[in-house]
């Protein structure tokens, strides 16, 4: 499987912030996005997502996981924002659990992925309860109860402490193995191997 | 789907109170008219249909403003954006939900209040009639309304003006076919089947506009 | 632990301009100097029709029925034409927006809004003054009034929706969805004569078969009409001149806020 950018431009607002942008990444890779802020990294992750729409270019996938064969590219995607799509008044196995059921595609059962994330036994918990922490936690569990072959991350570590930045490198590290493809906007180095960089930068023309 | 309506409901009941507000808004609404019109029992039951429904039009738009706003604000809606599941119906759903807290408890408790307004027999029956067929179609194109001023701090008052406009048929019909029961010569038939028209129209196109704003205004 | 970055060439050449947004319009230049070159014909072309207009009008007969108040017609009639007229330009504007995105089509719709605001406000005053000698009354609930009002009301809340979305491009879609929305109200407009039991007269000029209207009035009302169109028309040139401009403007003063340095703060 290969997603690859051609030469695409998005616009957040009114100003075009992603420009003739092309770049390619194959299963089992990792694009790490870099830049200052506002060079558009959020920006280029919520167009690949299909939440801003391309205003130049196109993006295309070869080679796509048979179960998603039908699927836009946006379907195949995981979105990790930097709100966690939480409801702080349903219970933490409740948010997930209707996640699951919405996006389709189950993987893991909840209590596996709340047990990957560290989270185990506060399945009934209501969310709102969590620390920053845990709630981030929470939200990467919501990328294992279903599953997506892509996982864009928009500051996927923001909240979380050393021990589980490691752990989630871990994790993240699994779905490369597994064929999965990896696109994180992050300042802060992931521990990745097969990283490739994609550094944004705001010229300082006009 | 059932995911998403379990989810709604559960949402609407732990935090909004569930049909409570909309009820004590209603209950508000419909006290309040005997003292503005006085208490004249002839009058009152002459004007109760009309009264029930004003009431349920303002106390259906109460809820709407927060249709999208909330998964809007914590990343849900980008996820639903993103979802397999057509945009469309996610909002049919939430649409469909907004009518159980708002539209259903006012048509089922429309007894009470029509004792107040001294609403009874036949034109009471017809009022309920209306309400169940008509209070969905506030539901359903107040989405529209929700998906247009999902992004404003201060949506609300900008959604009354924008969906107010298109409840007006809603209401004259609806009127119109108590006033029917209630001794008019106009048959009851003909503006009770536009009030059902009228809904299920809207229950077609608000999902279909609502995605379309959200989709275009979201990102 | 090891760490192993390996960092592409070809692909860390992404650069990123900071470009005025589309919203500074596609070509703007060759719009305003069109309106330029067309702007004093419409004008004067609106003046003359008004005043052939308006002379025949007031030369026309007192109606058998109706007397000297009759005469209100060439007002009211061409502003409730226009007063749709605008909501149509409107339609195709919100088309033009979520279609084939093209930017002038905002503008468009943008410059319409007040202008088919004022029209249906001219209409139903118009239509207030002539209703008090003929039907005894201001204003009465029925149906072609009614949604004539509901017409002006989603006209104002339009024009507030555009001013609440401060961003350009998304307050043009949000309100190009509540335009198409409203635009079920046209047509209700239209045939609430023919399908409801209403004080207000069925239409006499737009019918299958030919106009009802004797020619001493049909022929006034037609060059009003006309000159009510040309009256649009320049007005709408003129508002959307006027939109380009602020947006020109707007867009200048973002370039110039995003190149001043920023300011380093100290505490001392």
């Amino acid at each position: 499987m290969k997603l690859a950018a051609n030469a695409i431009a998005v616009m957040r607002g009114e100003d075009i912030v992603v420009d003739a942008l092309s770049f390619d990444v194959a299963s089992g890779e990792a694009l790490l996005v870099k830049g200052e802020n506002g060079a558009g990294k959020s920006t280029m992750l919520r167009a690949i997502a299909g939440l801003l729409p391309l205003e130049a270019g196109s993006l295309t996938i070869e080679g796509s996981d048979p179960d998603f064969a039908e699927a836009t590219i946006a379907e195949q995607c995981h979105y990790l924002g930097h709100e966690n799509a939480m409801k702080g008044n349903l219970s933490v196995g409740e948010n997930l659990q209707f996640w699951q059921d919405f996006a389709g595609h189950p993987h893991l059962t909840i209590l596996e992925a709340l047990d990957m994330v560290g989270l185990d036994g506060l399945d009934s918990v209501p969310f709102a309860h969590l620390s920053t922490g845990q709630r981030r936690r929470a939200s990467i569990a919501r990328m294992l109860v279903s599953y997506r072959p892509i996982w864009l991350l928009d500051e996927p570590t923001a909240g979380l402490d050393d021990a589980s930045s490691s752990q989630f490198a871990a994790l993240m590290g699994a779905h490369l193995e597994d064929g999965g493809i990896v696109i994180a906007a992050t300042h802060v180095p992931l521990h990745l191997e097969k990283t490739r960089e994609l550094v944004l930068q705001t010229s300082t023309d006009t | 789907m059932k995911a998403l309506l379990i989810r709604e409901l559960r949402l609407s009941l732990r935090s909004g109170g569930g049909a409570i507000p909309a009820l004590l808004f209603y209950a508000a609404v419909v006290i309040v008219i005997p003292f503005a019109v006085g208490p004249d029992p002839i009058l009152l039951a002459t004007i109760a249909g009309a009264c029930l429904w004003i009431g349920a039009l303002l106390a259906s738009l109460l809820g709407l403003e927060r249709m999208f706003r909330d998964d809007a604000e914590d990343g849900s809606l980008d996820q639903m954006l993103i979802g397999q599941t057509p945009l469309p119906l996610v909002v049919f759903v939430k649409s469909l939900v907004h009518w159980t807290v708002t539209g259903l408890p006012l048509t089922l408790t429309a007894p009470l209040f029509g004792i107040f307004l001294g609403l009874e027999g036949a034109p009471l029956g017809a009022a309920m009639a209306t309400l169940a067929v008509g209070t969905p179609s506030i539901s359903f194109i107040g989405a529209v309304g929700a998906a247009v001023t999902v992004s404003m701090a201060r949506g609300g008052l900008l959604l009354s003006v924008l969906v107010l406009p298109l409840c007006v048929p809603v209401v004259i019909f609806a009127v119109g076919a108590v006033r029917a029961v209630s001794g008019s010569i106009d048959p009851f038939w003909p503006p009770f089947l536009m009030v059902s028209g009228i809904s299920l129209l809207f229950a077609v196109l608000g999902p279909f506009v609502a995605a379309l704003a959200l989709r275009q205004g979201h990102g | 632990m090891s760490i192993s970055t390996t960092t592409d060439k070809t692909d860390n050449s992404a650069q990123i301009t900071a470009r005025p947004g589309i919203s500074a319009l596609a070509n703007p230049t060759r719009f305003l100097a069109l309106v330029r070159v067309v702007l004093p014909f419409f004008v004067l072309v609106t003046i003359a029709l008004l005043a052939v207009g308006l002379w025949l009008g007031f030369s026309a007969p007192d109606d058998y029925q109706q007397g000297r108040t009759v005469r209100i017609m060439f007002v009211h009639v061409p502003a409730v034409w226009m007063a749709m007229g605008s909501y149509m330009v409107m339609v195709s504007g919100a088309l033009g927006v979520l279609v084939w995105r093209h930017p002038l089509a905002d503008v468009a719709s943008r410059a319409a809004a007040p202008l088919g605001a004022a029209f249906t406000f001219l209409g139903l005053a118009t239509g207030s003054i002539w209703g008090r000698p003929m039907w005894g009354t201001w204003w009465i609930w029925d149906a072609r009034l009614t949604s004539f009002l509901i017409l002006l009301i989603i006209y104002l809340g339009l024009i507030a929706l555009w001013r609440s979305i401060e961003e350009p491009a998304r307050s043009a879609r949000m309100a190009a969805v509540v335009i198409l929305v409203g635009a079920i109200n046209i047509p209700i407009i239209k045939f609430s004569v023919d399908w409801f039991t209403t004080l207000h007269q069925p239409a006499s000029v737009l019918r299958s078969d030919g106009p009802a209207l004797a020619p001493e009035f049909l022929y006034p009302l037609l060059i009003m009409g006309l000159a009510f169109l040309f009256l649009f028309l320049t007005l709408h040139l003129m508002a959307m001149r006027n939109e380009i401009m602020r947006r020109q403007i707007r867009t200048l003063q973002r370039k110039l806020a995003r190149n001043r340095k920023p300011t380093s703060g100290h505490v001392s």
